[in-house]
Order: C-alpha cells, then structure tokens, then sequence
C-alpha cells in the first residue's frame, strides 16, 4: 500500500477523482435503487398492482383506441337506437353511431382531459403549497387563509356558475376552470408537507450552507415528498375526470366532442334508459368509474411508502 | 371563546367571498350575457322596476360606478331581492328557491349524516380487523363505489330497479297525482320517491367515510399508548373504541366539513337524474334555460348552506378536542 502510494504520486489527484467518481456513482446506483423499491413497495401492494394493470391497459385503449374500434366515429349510417347485439356490441346511438366506437375514441379525450387538468391543477398546489410551507409568516398566513376559503367553497356549483358564464365551451376552458377550482385540497396536503420538511436537519443545513431557496426546494425537499406529489396528482387526476364527466353531463361541456361525459349527456338526452339501452348509458359511466377506482388503488400503494403503516405484505 | 370568535370570524370571511365571487363572475366574462338576459326577460312582460334594478345589479349591466355597483348588489341580497327568475316568470327567484331547498335539506342532509355514521364505525371495524376478510372486500369495494359519478348510480338504481324491477318510481318528489300537503298519503309518497336517490348518496358517500376513519384508526393503533392499553390487558372492545377510535375521529369530523362540498355536488346531480324538485334540478333548469339569476342565486344559497354546515362541524371538533379549542394544534 505505502509502496503504492510512494510509486504513484502523481496520480494521487488521478485517484481522489475516481473515488469522487466512484462515490457518485454508488449515490446515483443509491438513487435509482431506491426508486426501485419504491415501484416494488407499490407494486408489491396487491391493491396496488391491480390498479396499475387497470390504468395500463386505459392507456393502451386511449393510445390505440381509434385503431381497434369496429367501426369509424363519423359512421352514422347504423340503424338508430338499437340494443347491443353481435354486429354493435354495445348498441347505436339516437343518431346512428356505434356506441363502442364512441366508447374507444371517447376515452383518449376524456384521459387527456382528465390528466392536463390534473397536472395544472397539481402544478399550481405545489406552487401555492410550497410558497405557503417554505417561507413561513405573513405568506403562509395569506395563502393558507387563502387555501381554506377555496377548500370549504363547493366545487361544482362554483365550476357551474363559471362555466356557464363562458361563452364558448371547448375542452381547454372546461380544463382551465376545473383546474382554477380544485387545487385547494393538495395545496393543503403539500404545504404540511413541505412545513415538515423544511423544518428537517439536513434542510436547515443546507440553507446555513447558503444554498439558494430555488435549490435546496428542488434538490432537497421535492425528492423526499415525491410520493405525496403523486398521491395528490392522482387525487386530482380523479377530481378532474369526475368532474369533467358532472359538467358534460349537464351540458356545460362541448357536446360536440366525443368522451365519456358527453356520451351519457346525449344518452341521457335520447332517454336511452327508458328505451331500453342501457348499455349506451352505463358503459362510459363504468369506464369514469374503473379508471378512477384504478387511481385510488394506486395511491393505497403509495401511501404505503409515505406511511409505513399502512404497508402491506 | 376566543374559538368561537376566530371560527365565526372565518365564516364571515367565506361568505363574504361567496356573494363577492357572485358578483365577480358575470363580469369578468367576455360578451355580455346581461344585456341578452335582460332582452329575453323584455318578451316575457313587465319586470317591476324594483325587480328589475335588482337583475341589473346581479347580472353586471353597467349603470354606475363599479362602487356603487357592488354596494346596491350587497344590499339587495341583505334584503333577500334577487331579482325574478327567467324560467319561472314572473315568480321571484328567492320564492322558487325556497321551494326547492326543504327537499334537498332534508334528503341531502338526512342521508348525509347516516352515511357518515355507518361508514365511521365500518371504518373501525375494518382497521382493527386489518387484513382479515371484511377489511379487504370493503375497502377495494368501495374506492370502487366512491369512484363512481353520483349520478352514474343514479342512472344504474333507475334502469335496474325501476325501470326493470318497478321497485320504484322513475323520477319525481312525489306521485303527479297528488298536490303537495301535510297528509298520510302525500308523506307517504314523499318518502317512496325519496328512497332511490338517498340510496344513491349513501353508496357513492359511504365510501370515502369508511376509508378515511379506516386509514386514520390504523394510524391511531400504531401510537404507543393503544400499545400500552392493550399491555394493561384491556379488553379489546374498550381499547378499540375508547382509546383508538376516540382519537381517531378528530381528524375525520374536519374531513367530513371538507367532503360535504363534494357531497352537495354530486347530489346536484343525482337530482337532475330522478328530476327531484330540489335545489339540483332547479340548478339544471337553470342551465338550460341560461337563467342567469335563478343560476347565481343557487350558488348562492348552496354555498351558504355549506359553509353553515362547516361551521358547525368546526364546533363539533373545539367540543370534542381542547386543543383545537385552545388552538394549540395547527
């Protein structure tokens, strides 16, 4: 080792880069490790596992829908209002459309809708929320006062009033309102979150080492509550799908477009129920359902890496 | 005192902002449905002028400094004037609201409240049970149920029990053939026509019940004292309802207040479905009429009531948890 050490002077900076080097890799190795047992601590979760499997294969059908679907979404030629048979499994509509078809392309809309608005709404709860939980004081004091009077307001009946001032209904205002309304709740949860964080040793250590605020929220804290950001991100996600359903459904929506909520609007608009159609009615319903229930699975899991309790074998 | 005080305080604030919103709203929007609404109401006939100044106000007509505005909108909703509805001419929009609001009060809040009840105490059932069978079956069924659109289970209850089974009526508060009074017969119809939509609230709502005091009661049963209780040889009754549940249902009466937003939301829309004569369907005629001030005043009127309800569930917590009542625990 001396020997070493005496032959090689020169490469002794040579060295100390490599065992920098090496360092950062078994970091970096740390890292994704960690990462890894934190998809297998939720996929581990039966609960978990069947919820992922449920919104991979929603992914699959919004990604290839158009591809798989029978018939074409502008075919109106079918006979109108008939019950699901073998030619149109789920029946036509009132206006001579395949009711699976609609159900296929329908669920890209509604998952695209679903998930912007969920990431806007998620987006400005982090924002708000670590605002209100880094910088303490008269901040926290305004945002969360701020916070709480969006959290006890009703959410639909505000999108309701709102959406039926707008004049023109497209996708992009329905997004923008549900996103204005609903990010109340997950700025609650990241911003206790966030104060707990902020209030940790290696936080106060790094801000004592002058690392800029920018910084030390983007490398320090966010790594460590990345799974509340996801729970929250899914809540909304559910928020968002349930809510767009509610709104197309009263006709506040752009009911020229083909999702989910826009198809039991106009079921429900052709009595589809009364004449027998049921399937027409209850199968986009249950697609909002399953995909929703698919989200809240998934955050049994994650719950379980924030919360040790909760975990299961 | 001071509690009361500060809870009172905020319940002020939220209705302030309420009303402000109200009259925010219409005028933040591009065009100007006020003009349009009040050339609508020129056809039905004569608004009387009281009436009329009133929808101005509401609606945003611009008459005025944006001051004087606001102040003749605050002092007319003081004054319970809110203009007449489009939808209903010439009935006022407060007398068609008050209508409405005994049949969604007493379903909504009824069902509410029972839902609540029965999904805590399975909540606990469920957790101190963890892992065995109910406890896995009732929470995978009901995210499922929660996840569904309240009026997706509206629609479902409608086809299969009334429209196939005629179990029940397809839509309605009371048999057509009657006319609204206090007899026998007239409650007993109420009552029929009420049950598919309190069931609907009941399924989609129990869920979130039952999963939130479940999660919370795990969490309380992992604190060192229910480990003591239980080490003190504690019969396992006493420790999981005085000691675990006790303690666990704080959190879970402030999430009540939270969800009740949701709750009234969803009820809007499973009355639209069973066209129950509540504030819900009132809500929709509104919409499709585009009956701007029966619309606002709705809001209204469901937002207060919310927040009333918030409020009182805020004193249910200071009686049961003196810190709260302290304001120790923020």
């Amino acid at each position: 080792m001396m020997a070493n050490q005496i032959q090689k002077p020169v490469s002794s900076t040579h060295a100390q880069d490599d065992t920098l080097s090496r360092l950062n890799q078994t970091d970096l190795l740390g890292k994704i490790f960690r990462r890894q047992s934190a998809v297998h601590t939720v996929w581990a979760n039966r609960k978990a596992r069947i919820g992922m499997v449920i919104l991979g294969i929603f992914i699959l059908v919004a990604i290839i829908g158009p591809w798989i679907s029978p018939y074409s979404l502008n075919n109106t030629g079918f006979t109108v209002s008939e019950p699901p048979s073998f030619a149109h499994w789920l029946g036509t509509t009132q206006s001579g459309q395949d009711v699976l078809t609609q159900l296929l392309y329908g669920t890209r809309i509604s998952m695209l809708v679903g998930f912007i608005a969920g990431a806007i709404t998620i987006a400005i709860a982090l924002i708000v929320g670590f605002l209100a939980g880094y910088f303490s004081g008269w901040i926290d004091d305004v945002l969360s006062l701020l916070m709480n009077v969006m959290l006890v307001l009703p959410g639909l009946p505000l999108m309701i009033v709102i959406a039926a001032y707008i004049p023109s209904h497209g996708i992009w205002e329905i997004i923008l309102v549900m996103s204005l309304t609903g990010w109340a709740f997950g700025g609650r949860t990241l911003r206790a979150q966030m104060l707990t964080l902020s209030r940790q040793d290696y936080v106060v250590a790094a801000r004592f080492a002058g690392e800029s605020p920018i910084t030390i929220i983007f490398r320090e804290i966010l790594p460590n509550m990345l799974s509340y950001i996801i729970a929250n991100f899914f809540g909304a996600v559910t928020g968002a799908i349930l809510a767009e359903a509610g709104l197309e459904f009263l006709g506040l929506g752009n009911p020229s477009i083909t999702s989910w909520g826009t198809m039991i609007y106009w079921a429900q608009n052709g009595d589809a129920l009364l004449n027998g159609q049921w399937a027409w009615v209850l199968a986009p319903g249950l697609c909002i359902a399953l995909l929703a229930t698919s989200l809240t699975l998934i955050n049994f899991g994650i719950d379980a890496i924030a919360n040790p309790r909760l975990q299961e074998d | 005192m001071r509690f009361i005080l500060r809870k009172l305080g905020f319940l002020v604030l939220t209705v302030w902002v309420a009303i402000t919103l109200n009259f925010i709203i219409p005028r933040l929007m591009p065009g100007n449905p006020a003009e349009a609404m009040m050339a609508k109401y020129a056809q039905q006939g004569p608004v009387p002028p009281q009436q009329e100044k009133a929808l101005e106000l509401m609606l945003g007509l611009p008459t005025g400094s944006l001051w004087q505005q606001y102040w003749g909108y605050v002092v007319n909703i003081i004054h319970g004037n809110f203009g007449v509805s489009y939808s209903f001419f010439p009935e006022s929009v407060l007398s068609v609201i008050l209508q409405a609001m005994p049949w969604t009060l007493t379903l909504v809040g009824l069902v509410t409240i029972l839902q609540f009840v029965v999904g805590t105490l399975l909540g606990v059932y469920a957790a101190w049970h963890r892992g065995k069978k109910f406890d896995s079956i009732a929470t995978v069924l009901f995210s499922f149920t929660s996840a569904f659109p309240y009026f997706w289970i509206a629609l479902a209850l409608i086809y299969f029990l009334a429209f196939i089974a005629h179990w029940f009526p397809i839509s309605g508060g009371y048999s057509g053939s009657l006319s609204p009074s206090l007899n026998l017969p007239f409650i007993e119809s109420v009552v029929y026509h009420s049950i598919l939509p309190a069931i609907t609230i009941f399924i989609t709502g129990i869920g979130g019940s039952l999963l939130g005091m479940r999660n919370n009661m795990i969490n309380t049963l992992g604190e060192d004292y229910i480990f003591l209780a239980r080490a003190e040889g504690l019969k396992s009754k006493t420790v999981a309802i005085r000691y675990a549940a006790r303690n666990a249902m704080l959190p879970i009466v402030t999430n009540f207040a939270m969800s009740l937003g949701l709750v009234v939301g969803g009820s809007l829309l499973m009355e639209t479905v069973f066209a129950y004569p509540g504030m819900g369907y009132l809500m929709s005629t509104a919409i499709s009429n585009q009956d701007y001030p029966l619309l606002q005043t709705l809001f209204l009127f469901i937002t207060i009531s919310v927040l009333l309800a918030n409020f009182a569930a805020d004193m249910v917590t200071g009686i049961l948890d003196p810190r709260v009542r302290k304001g120790a625990a923020r």
